[in-house]
Formats: C-alpha cells, sequence, structure tokens
C-alpha cells in the first residue's frame, strides 16, 4: 500500500511513520509548513510553535534514518483559511473555537488528504492517539487503549471518508511504548516533550493572538454584567472571556464569580455564582456522524474539552446542523465553540460544535 | 531511485561536477594540500592552484584575474557586492539602494536588510515577460543613489534582463552597477565588463559547491564582509578554498570554451519540451520571455493543480523538477516573482520549472515529457 505519513517533528508522527515503514508499505513523508517561519535571527513576531524550521528539520532527519522519500509542503494558505481565520472569527464572535479540531477536519484529514489521494496514495497516516478498524462493511473509531494521551476528542468530526483513508499507526499503543520504540530506532526525536499549547500560541496568549490578527476595532470593549443586567464592571474585548472563566474579571468582589455568558451581540460578558454554570444539556452544529446518526433518546456518553470524562447522556440528532444533548447530571462550563463529541462506550460515533448551552 | 538513473532537470538548482573539475581539484584534495597564504613550497604549490585559476574565471567573463574576489559562492558574493557597495558609498554620501523586483533572495534581502539601517531601497517592476522596466529603474535613480543591481538572467523564469542598457543608467547617476550573473555564466556570454560588480558561482556550470567570485572592476571600492588574514586583497579573509578553487577555475574554463555549443543543443531540446506540454496538457502557461530567456530553461504554470503534489510525482518517477522558489524549511514558497510578473497567484500554485543541462538528451526530454503529462492527468482526476 502506497502510504503518506503527515510527519510533525514530533516523536509520535516519527514513530508511525517507523511502524508503517517496517510494515513494507511504500512510505512517504510529508511535513506540512502550516504557517510562516520566525527565524531566530529575523523575528517577524508571526507564528512560531509547532511549524518552525527544526520542527521540519526533525522530520526530515527522521526520513532519512528510515530511509523513505521526504516532502515538505506547504498548506499555510489552507491552515490560515480553515484553522487561523476560524480562530479569530469564533473568538470575536464570543465562542471558544478549538483550533486542533479544525486543523484535523481542513488539513490533515482535509487538503493533506486530498493531496495524497491525487497523487495515488491509498491511505494518510498520522501519529494520532486513536484506534480504527474496519468492522462489517464500514469504519469505526475508538478511543485509544492509553486514555490518558486519547486523542480521539479531536478527531471526532473527520467523517466516514476521511477515516476509510485514515490511518493511526500507534493508536493502539501508549506514548511510553512510543518513546520506546523511538529510542530502539535511534530516532533523534525520542526525547521530544510533548506538545500541549496550541501550536500556533506558543505562548499561551490567545487574546493576544486574537487581537494581533483581527481587524482593528472588531473586537470593541464593553461591560460586565450579572444575570440581573447590573454593571459590575468592564471588559477589553469579549475574545477574552470563555464560559466558566474565574481569573481575569478584574471585579474586586468578595464573592466568586464566573462568566456564564459571552453575548458577543450585545458586546456584554454576564457573570455570577459558580451555581449559574450548571446546564442540563446543550445543542451542536456542524455535527459529523462516522455511521448514521442516532434517533431521538439514544444513549450514549459525550466528551466536551480535551481529556475531559466521557458523560452520561442521550443524543438526538434533529437534522446535521442540530444534535440535542441531554445529560443524566447538570454540567457545569459548557462554553459555545467547543468541540462535543459523542461515544458509545470507547466507540466514537461523531462529534460537533457546540452552539449553545440548555438549562 | 538512485541519483544516476534519474533524469535530472534542476540544473538550475546545481549541476553535477564535470570531469575537468574533479581532475583538476583531485591534487588539491589529496598531495597538495597547502596553505595558499604560506612562504613555503606547500603554500606555493596551493597559491599557484589558486593564481591560475582565478585566471580562468577572469577569462572566462572577460576580466582581469585582479578584478576576481574568490568567495564562498554566489549568495556571499552577492552580499559582498551590495553591503560592501552601500557601506562603501554611504561614506561618499550617497545612500540609495535599485534593485529589480525579481532579484535573487541574495540580492533582495540584503537590500532590505539595508532599508532598516537607513537606506533607501527601491525596487523596481518588470513586464509581463520578467523584463525590467527601464523607465521605471531610471526614475528610481538619483544622484544619491550608490548601486544599482540588475540580475543577467532570473532564476526563476530565466528572462534575460538588458544589463548593458540598465548599466547605462546606473552610470549616468554615478551610481555603481552589480550584476548576479549567476544563472547566465552556464549559457551566455557574459562580459564582465559592463558591470562594476558581477557574480558568479562555480557549481551553476559544472564546478563544486561553496565557491564563487564576485568580479570587481579596477578602481571600484567596497567595504569588505569578512575581516581576518587580509586575502584578496583585504577584501575577502578566510583561507583560500584552494580545491575548489581550482575546481572552480576549470569548470569555468571548460564553460567559456563550449557554452554556446552547448547552448544551441539545449535550446531545440527545451523547445522540444515546450511543445509536449503545451500540445498535450490543456491550460499551460509559459512564464519569462518567449525569446529573451536562458535556453535551458522552462518554467510553467498548470492551471488547477498544485505544484507540490506535482513534484512528488514526478520524483518517485525519476524525475527531478522544481518549483523554483523554496524557504528554509524545503517548502515551496508562493513565488514572488510569478507574483512581479503579474501571474494570478492561484495559477502560481501550478508551478513547475524544468531546467535542462548540457548532458540532457532527447530521449529523457521525451520520457520527463511523459511523466509530467501522466502527472497532470492524475492530479486533475
Amino acid at each position: 500500500m502506497k502510504v503518506l505519513v503527515a510527519m510533525s517533528g514530533g516523536v509520535d508522527s516519527s514513530v508511525a511513520a517507523a511502524i508503517v515503514a517496517r510494515d513494507g508499505h511504500d512510505v512517504t513523508g510529508v511535513h506540512m509548513k502550516l504557517s510562516s517561519y520566525a527565524t531566530s535571527s529575523e523575528s517577524d513576531g508571526r507564528v512560531h510553535g509547532c511549524c518552525t524550521v527544526e520542527a521540519a528539520d526533525d522530520a526530515r532527519r527522521v526520513a532519512q534514518v528510515l530511509d523513505i522519500p521526504f516532502y515538505v509542503w506547504n498548506l499555510t494558505e489552507e491552515f490560515s483559511r480553515g484553522v487561523l481565520d476560524d480562530f479569530v472569527s469564533e473568538y470575536a464572535g464570543g465562542r471558544t473555537p478549538n483550533p486542533c479540531v479544525r486543523c484535523n477536519e481542513t488539513v490533515k484529514f482535509g487538503a493533506l488528504l486530498e493531496r495524497g489521494r491525487a497523487a495515488g496514495f491509498d491511505a494518510v497516516a498520522t501519529g494520532h492517539y486513536a484506534v480504527s478498524r474496519f468492522e462489517g462493511d464500514t469504519w469505526r473509531m475508538y478511543r485509544s487503549a492509553d486514555h490518558a494521551k486519547d486523542q480521539s476528542y479531536v478527531l471526532s468530526t473527520i467523517g466516514q471518508e476521511a477515516l476509510s483513508f485514515a490511518r493511526f499507526p500507534i493508536g493502539a499503543q501508549t506514548k511510553d511504548e512510543t518513546r520506546a520504540l523511538a529510542r530502539s530506532l535511534k530516532l533523534r526525536t525520542a526525547d521530544k516533550p510533548d506538545s500541549y499549547e496550541i501550536c500556533f500560541v506558543p505562548d499561551g496568549d490567545a487574546a493576544g493572538f486574537v487581537e494581533r490578527f483581527a481587524e482593528p476595532g472588531s473586537i470593541p470593549a464593553g461591560e460586565i454584567v450579572d444575570a440581573d443586567g447590573t454593571v459590575l464592571g468592564g471588559h477589553g474585548g469579549v475574545h477574552r472571556y470563555t464560559v466558566g472563566q474565574r481569573r481575569g474579571l478584574g471585579l474586586g468582589l468578595a464573592e466568586k464569580r464566573y462568566v456564564v455568558e459571552v453575548d458577543a451581540t450585545a458586546n456584554r460578558v454576564i457573570v455570577g455564582t459558580g451555581e449559574l454554570l450548571a446546564r442540563g444539556g446543550l445543542e451542536a452544529g456542524r455535527v459529523t456522524w462516522f455511521g448514521e446518526a442516532p434517533s431521538g433518546g439514544t444513549t450514549a456518553t459525550v466528551q466536551i474539552r480535551a481529556h475531559g470524562a466521557a458523560i452520561p447522556a442521550t443524543l438526538e440528532a434533529v437534522d446535521p446542523d442540530r444534535t440535542i444533548v441531554r445529560f443524566a447530571q447538570p454540567q457545569r462550563g459548557i462554553a459555545p465553540g467547543q468541540l462535543v463529541a459523542f461515544y458509545d462506550g470507547d466507540e466514537v460515533l461523531g462529534g460537533g460544535t457546540i452552539t449553545r448551552s440548555l438549562r | 531511485m538512485s541519483a544516476s538513473l534519474t533524469i535530472y532537470l534542476d540544473h538550475a538548482a546545481t549541476t553535477p561536477l564535470s570531469e575537468a573539475a574533479r581532475a583538476a581539484m583531485a591534487p588539491y584534495l589529496d598531495e597538495r594540500f597547502g596553505n595558499a597564504s604560506s612562504a613555503h613550497a606547500p603554500g606555493r604549490e596551493a597559491r599557484k592552484g589558486v593564481d591560475e585559476a582565478r585566471e580562468r574565471v577572469a577569462a572566462a567573463v572577460g576580466a582581469r584575474p585582479d578584478e576576481i574576489v574568490f568567495t564562498s559562492g554566489g549568495t556571499e558574493a552577492d552580499n559582498l557586492a551590495i553591503k560592501g557597495a552601500a557601506w562603501h558609498a554611504r561614506e561618499q554620501g550617497r545612500d540609495g539602494i535599485v534593485v529589480t523586483a525579481i532579484e535573487h533572495h541574495a540580492v533582495l534581502d540584503p537590500s532590505r536588510w539595508l532599508a532598516r539601517q537607513g537606506f533607501r531601497v527601491r525596487e523596481v517592476g518588470v513586464d509581463e515577460h520578467g523584463v525590467v522596466r527601464l523607465d521605471a529603474l531610471a526614475a528610481a535613480v538619483d544622484d544619491k543613489t550608490a548601486l544599482v543591481s540588475v540580475m543577467w538572467a532570473n532564476n526563476e523564469v530565466g528572462t534575460i534582463q538588458p544589463v548593458a542598457e540598465a548599466a547605462r543608467i546606473a552610470h549616468d547617476a554615478g551610481a555603481v552597477f552589480h550584476t548576479d550573473a549567476v544563472q547566465a555564466v552556464p549559457w551566455l556570454n557574459v562580459e564582465a565588463g559592463i558591470a562594476d560588480l558581477l557574480t558568479i558561482a562555480a557549481h551553476k556550470h559544472g564546478g563544486p559547491k561553496g565557491v564563487g567570485a564576485l568580479v570587481v572592476r579596477r578602481g571600484v571600492k567596497i567595504q569588505p564582509l569578512l575581516h581576518g588574514g587580509g586575502q584578496e586583497r583585504e577584501v575577502r579573509s578566510g583561507t583560500y578554498n584552494v580545491a575548489g578553487i581550482v575546481g572552480f577555475g576549470a569548470a569555468a574554463e571548460e564553460t567559456a570554451l563550449h557554452r554556446n555549443v552547448w547552448a544551441s543543443a539545449v535550446g531545440p531540446l527545451r523547445d522540444r519540451l515546450q511543445r509536449h506540454l503545451s500540445e498535450r496538457i490543456p491550460g499551460v502557461r509559459v512564464n519569462g520571455h518567449p525569446a529573451e530567456r536562458l535556453p535551458n530553461n522552462l518554467h510553467v504554470c498548470i492551471e488547477g493543480i498544485d505544484g507540490e503534489p506535482l513534484i512528488l510525482l514526478l520524483d518517485a518517477a525519476g524525475v527531478a523538477a522544481s518549483q523554483g522558489s523554496a524557504c528554509s524549511s524545503g517548502a515551496a514558497e508562493p513565488s514572488y516573482v510569478l507574483a512581479a510578473l503579474g501571474v494570478p497567484r492561484d495559477l502560481a500554485r501550478g508551478t513547475l520549472r524544468l531546467t535542462l543541462g548540457r548532458g540532457t538528451t532527447e530521449v529523457e526530454i521525451d520520457r520527463a515529457a511523459e511523466a509530467i503529462v501522466d502527472g497532470v492527468a492524475r492530479l486533475r482526476r
């Protein structure tokens, strides 16, 4: 089989490439250049993080050791359109986006997969921790055995078509096993630290990133109010607030206050006590199912944040743009814009974007 | 696919080492190991190799031996020309730098770096064929212009520039004229005399990598980039890369002797390849000047495809080609040269640069054309 491996320069995709090559496939490595590089001597203040020349160098060196052809592909425009623009406009709209999900949808299992397909590859492999299996007449996705590293959440929206083309060579193993394999193969990425932050916001300052990229004046300052509409203070733009947030409100009140709603239309941030955060359910849009959409009242679990718990719930897919989730127990911190993934045990049924919480 | 079986159509990137260069270099990688600056027999032997090579390189471009400053390659020679001339002219009260918008990064980036240090830098546009607009060039030059730099031939689209006219415009304003002749030397009768400063790189015409020269016309003053032992008349310090310089000399001599014959042989092959692609692939646009273009260069945009997967498919089929521009990671960059020619951005995604060499055969051209036609068809499916 001709397999294209997406090689980020990290240990996971390095080992993914090694495994596919070991299994005797015709393997080609591609490193995606996703954003403008900032070099040490001439920092242009743009994006750092995953997309550094060093990452490309690491991926290239691993490909050399594995003796597979290697290319760097420039997917900067696709990343900018599909991920960065969405990131900025979602925050500006008072929502909390998950850029890794958009990257998986539009870049890794979007543009890269299309290019690979067009170039005659049979599959695209990545270093994700998730399991896919062909069962009966369809591909199914499952959580990785290593639940601590499981990445099925951020893959839940790629859809059946992309899943049929995707391979996750390290998906069933643990991170320790991945590192051990990398060391035994003497790959130079073996001991690279795990990355946790958003790759294009390595300093963790998402608000600062949004401010640099948003249209000037498009995110005005406004008021912070309580549930009754009483003005408690000011905010410097709705993009700085996420539902459930407690820090950085600057209200100077004795009692703890949380962001319970970000209303971009009214340009207001609504705060309240922790009890006000509790919600009985949510609505999701842009929903993708790997198989059939569940009918009303289907019992499942849902996950509403990366590495979050599996929450028992019932699902009702009203239409492709609207799935209603009812939790068995009220949940706190349902942030519109975030991803909700649907599970049946360890099987991933699909995923969508939280549009609003339900009382 | 081993390199020897590859149909190599990326000679603008680099060329194989010629037999003449290899043979000339061999003793200097072995028994003639001396430092060319040393005052003993091994040193003298090495110095003789350097000075003979200096004569050969000079003769190849119609310059005098004492006008040759050996460097580590084209990039260093361009940097030495731009920064060296600008720094010298600043002492004379001149602070203007005029370049074309399609110069190699080795000229553009030093210019932009100097702009951040207070120099006035103008980047002059080109027409749709990639020929510098001489009226715009003349308008950009003034009596405070230190330096004008116009490449002899473009590395992406191959367009040959009116360098003699550009030199006249520079000289009329009392400015120094530099030309990057790296891509021109392999194919054209380059006469260094028209320019004050001229860049050459050995590896583009059968010499080794890591060596080049800046031809500095007698009487032209530049400041050095590298200070140290004072080699090359204080303009470029550093222990001589003796074997590299010797190989450069042999390659330059061989090139000057044969390039007219090689050019007249490669032109029809390039035209054959162009016919293949134009006739068999719908939506092919040939870039660069139809006539005033390097005879080995074919640069096309192919509608509806991305260049990167095409390069991969060609590579897998044993054809080494390029998109013409790459960044530090190795990814293709949206070409600023094509942008300057007015090529729409969408079309510029499907770029393919095929640069033939003196050894390219008709059989290779036909096989390469087949691979390109197949690759494009697959990507369009």
